[in-house]
């Protein structure tokens, strides 16, 4: 893996070539495709160690770690593609519980035949993503499988972090009076997805909200430790990520539709295909859970964010035995918001 | 959202609602039945109830496509796909209704059968010209609203020399249905099951317009009043029936007047009349054979005719036992009376039709309408009742 572009006399020819069986054997052509692809792009001096594991120290405190398939369709969508995705989805999830994301992984499962220009093109994304959000990968893996044994490519990643000393959130700590917040607006990647499948093609502007939310969180941590749930409604959306924490923290809650940012071209779209935009998929989206005296200092800190402009308090936690999600409809009635049944949008990350 | 927001406004809504308390006779009942299941869905999804008087009920209606279809019809599609290895065409509300022997759609394609989602019948046919060695069936269900683009497709696969397109028809009909129902013992004879007047299809309407719901008003003298799938159609088609029932008038009336006309579609009329015929009877759920009250394909168009070409023969099959789908369907239960809801009938493992469908009556209640059911009603819920009332 060393001394890249060196090592091969004649170089990947990534404008034309497609992934062979070679490129996952573990021989000549693998090494190649590694070094004048992967290590290329993801260069940093971890992963240049070239061993079959990154060695790194650590300082003390409370590790996290997550782990995450990325299988989405299509791989190529607006506002990112499967590469910036599957290390935004990772390093959110490592960041939800009040970490600080360090390091990456990476294992990818490609198809035989997949156009390396394109495959290129998702580690350029992926390396940027990671550059951006400053979490490098530093350990790999290639596997290929048989022409229609796949869908392009598959991407897993592993991320670790450290939780500062102090901080405990997590799902179970919601509390009957606490307040939730959101950061933004929702159902922008689930609506992004959708207008680009094949079969269902429709105009729209919306694009992806994939981000790396850990710069966001650190704001929100600094400003107020006591943070007590956090996580990124992704697939099942919003409705299923609030149900989640009510189950884990044996409470109900209460949200307003009319406080919950929905944009109008997300709207519309939802209109037209019968879907509930609560029950959409975001990735760049945190739902924030703590104590009524903080949440107008979070909000203050969350608003002064770029990733956290249209930030929102969209409800309160109560005390309930069944574990409802109750909603204030905009027209002035209620209802239930409950678990999303079946699937609403399969592949979406 | 505009043409949206307007007919989910919250001011308007509270207007409506104080007329309706104003107007209705709190010594009477009102049982208004909304035939549609997009009026059911809209009244729990926005939480219509919460506006209304005590004393006006809402029964919900057999107006669900994927609710009335019989199972024996879904046991033939399976029967097409697995034993003729067509490509089932098929909208996604039908892939997880349960068929007989624990299958469905959803099932048998995780076991290879070949089943596509469609969200138009556009679909099917490209999917029909994109595999020319393979037999493409389109599983057409639906109501009047759905069986104009099922003809449009069957003219276009002709024009295109479509050879392997076919459409397995189950389109049916509302007004047959809200007749059955009004000549049903349960409620001519018996009484059990009191309808006082009925919300009119807003969708079935703009194609078949106002017109034949007028021999029934007057015939079973019950007021109808089209109305249109938003909330505030519905609140509004509420104080016209109200307001009729205490004029003791059974008129047809139309609040959906920015879609429905007198006569409907006539251009849609007429391509329906050119494709398809009446069946002399078509089984409901919940209804069970019913006169006139579906189309099939005519002699002309049966090289499309999937009953036809694979010579489908009706499977006889029983609902599930316990399974209250069929009462509740006409209006007879809701859902809380069935001993399968919610306990081992959900959303995530249907029992019975009406809890797939988010327009079906189980699935509404559960989705969005089980906390009425609890005894325990938060401070924050009666605040807010309060505030409306």
């Amino acid at each position: 893996m060393t001394q890249t572009g060196k090592r091969f006399p004649v170089r990947l020819n990534t404008r034309t070539d497609k992934v062979d069986m070679t490129h996952g054997s573990g021989g000549r052509a693998m090494a190649q495709l590694v070094d004048e692809l992967f290590v290329k792009h993801f260069d940093n001096e971890l992963l240049r160690q070239a061993n079959d594991q990154a060695s790194f120290d650590i300082t003390g405190g409370r590790m996290v770690m997550s782990v995450d398939g990325h299988v989405i369709s299509p791989i190529f969508f607006p506002g990112g593609d499967i590469g910036s995705l599957s290390v935004h989805g990772t390093v959110n999830d490592v960041a939800m519980s009040g970490a600080k994301p360090l390091y990456l992984s990476a294992g990818f499962i490609l198809e035989e035949g997949y156009p390396l220009a394109d495959l290129e093109r998702i580690v350029i994304s992926m390396a940027k993503a990671a550059s951006d959000a400053n979490v490098p990968v530093i350990t790999g893996d290639t596997k290929v499988v048989e022409k229609g044994k796949g869908d392009g490519v598959f991407i897993t990643t592993t991320g670790i972090g450290i939780v500062p000393e102090g901080i405990n959130i997590s799902g179970d700590l919601a509390q009957p009076g606490d307040v939730i917040l959101i950061n933004g607006s929702i159902g922008d990647h689930g609506i992004a997805i959708m207008s680009s499948r094949e079969n269902l093609q429709f105009e729209t502007t919306i694009e992806s909200d994939s981000a790396a939310l850990h710069t966001l969180i650190a704001d929100m941590v600094k400003a107020v430790p006591d943070i007590h749930c956090l996580r990124d409604p992704t697939r099942g959306g919003l409705a299923t990520t609030l149900n989640e924490l009510t189950q884990q923290s044996s409470v109900g809650m209460t949200i307003r539709e009319d406080d919950i940012p929905v944009k109008p071209a997300v709207s519309a779209a939802c209109e037209l295909l019968g879907l509930d935009p609560l029950y959409v998929a975001n990735e760049g989206k945190l739902v924030c859970i703590c104590k009524k005296q903080d949440a107008e200092k979070l909000l203050d800190t969350m608003r002064a964010h770029p990733l956290g402009k249209q930030s929102a308090i969209i409800g309160e936690v109560i005390e309930d035995a069944h574990g409802f999600v109750q909603m204030q409809t905009g027209f002035g009635g209620s209802r239930i918001v409950d678990w999303l049944a079946g699937e609403q949008l399969p592949r979406i990350c | 959202m505009k043409y949206i927001d307007e007919f989910r406004q919250q001011s308007l809504a509270k207007k409506l609602s104080a007329s309706i308390h104003k107007e209705a006779n709190p010594e009477r009942k009102y049982n208004l039945m909304e035939f549609c299941g997009g009026h059911t869905h809209a009244i729990f999804r926005y939480g219509v109830q919460d506006l209304m008087p005590d004393n006006v009920n809402f029964v919900h209606g057999p107006g669900c496509p994927v609710c009335v279809l019989p199972i024996g019809r879904i046991d033939n599609a399976i029967q097409l796909a697995e034993d003729h290895d067509v490509i089932l065409c098929t909208y996604g509300d039908m892939l997880r209704v349960p068929a007989s022997g624990r299958k469905s759609l959803l099932k048998i394609k995780a076991e290879g059968a070949d089943i596509r989602m469609v969200y138009s019948t556009q679909d099917a046919l490209k999917i029909a010209q994109d595999n020319p060695h393979r037999q493409v069936v389109f599983f057409a269900i639906g109501f009047e609203t759905t069986t104009p683009p099922t003809a449009v497709a069957i003219k276009q696969a002709q024009a295109l020399g479509l050879k392997n397109f076919k459409v397995f028809c189950n389109h049916v009909l509302t007004p047959a249905a809200i007749q059955n129902i009004l000549e049903s013992p349960e409620v001519r004879d018996i009484g059990s099951v009191s309808i006082d007047g009925f919300f009119g299809p807003s969708h079935v309407s703009s194609i078949i317009g106002s017109r034949p719901y007028e021999f029934f008003a007057e015939e079973f003298q019950r007021p109808v009043v089209i109305a249109g799938f938003e909330p505030l159609d519905v609140m509004q088609s509420t104080l016209m029936l109200i307001r009729q029932l205490n004029e003791g008038r059974h008129d047809v009336e139309n609040e959906y007047t920015r879609v429905v006309s007198r006569d409907g579609n006539l251009k849609a009329q007429q391509l329906v009349s050119e494709i398809f015929e009446l069946r002399r009877s078509f089984e409901w759920r919940g209804l069970g054979l019913v006169p006139y009250s579906a189309l099939q394909i005519k002699q002309a168009y049966a090289d499309f005719d999937a009953e036809k070409y694979f010579n489908i023969t009706t499977i006889q099959a029983s609902d599930v036992k316990g399974c209250e789908c069929p009462s509740i369907l006409r209006g007879a239960k809701t859902p809380i009376d069935c001993k399968l809801f919610g306990t081992v009938c959900t959303p995530e493992n249907p029992m019975g039709s009406c809890m797939v469908s988010s327009e079906g009556a189980c699935a509404a209640y559960w989705s969005y309408g089980r906390f009425r059911q609890n005894s325990k009603i938060t401070d924050h819920q009666q605040d807010n009742m309060e505030s409306v009332a």
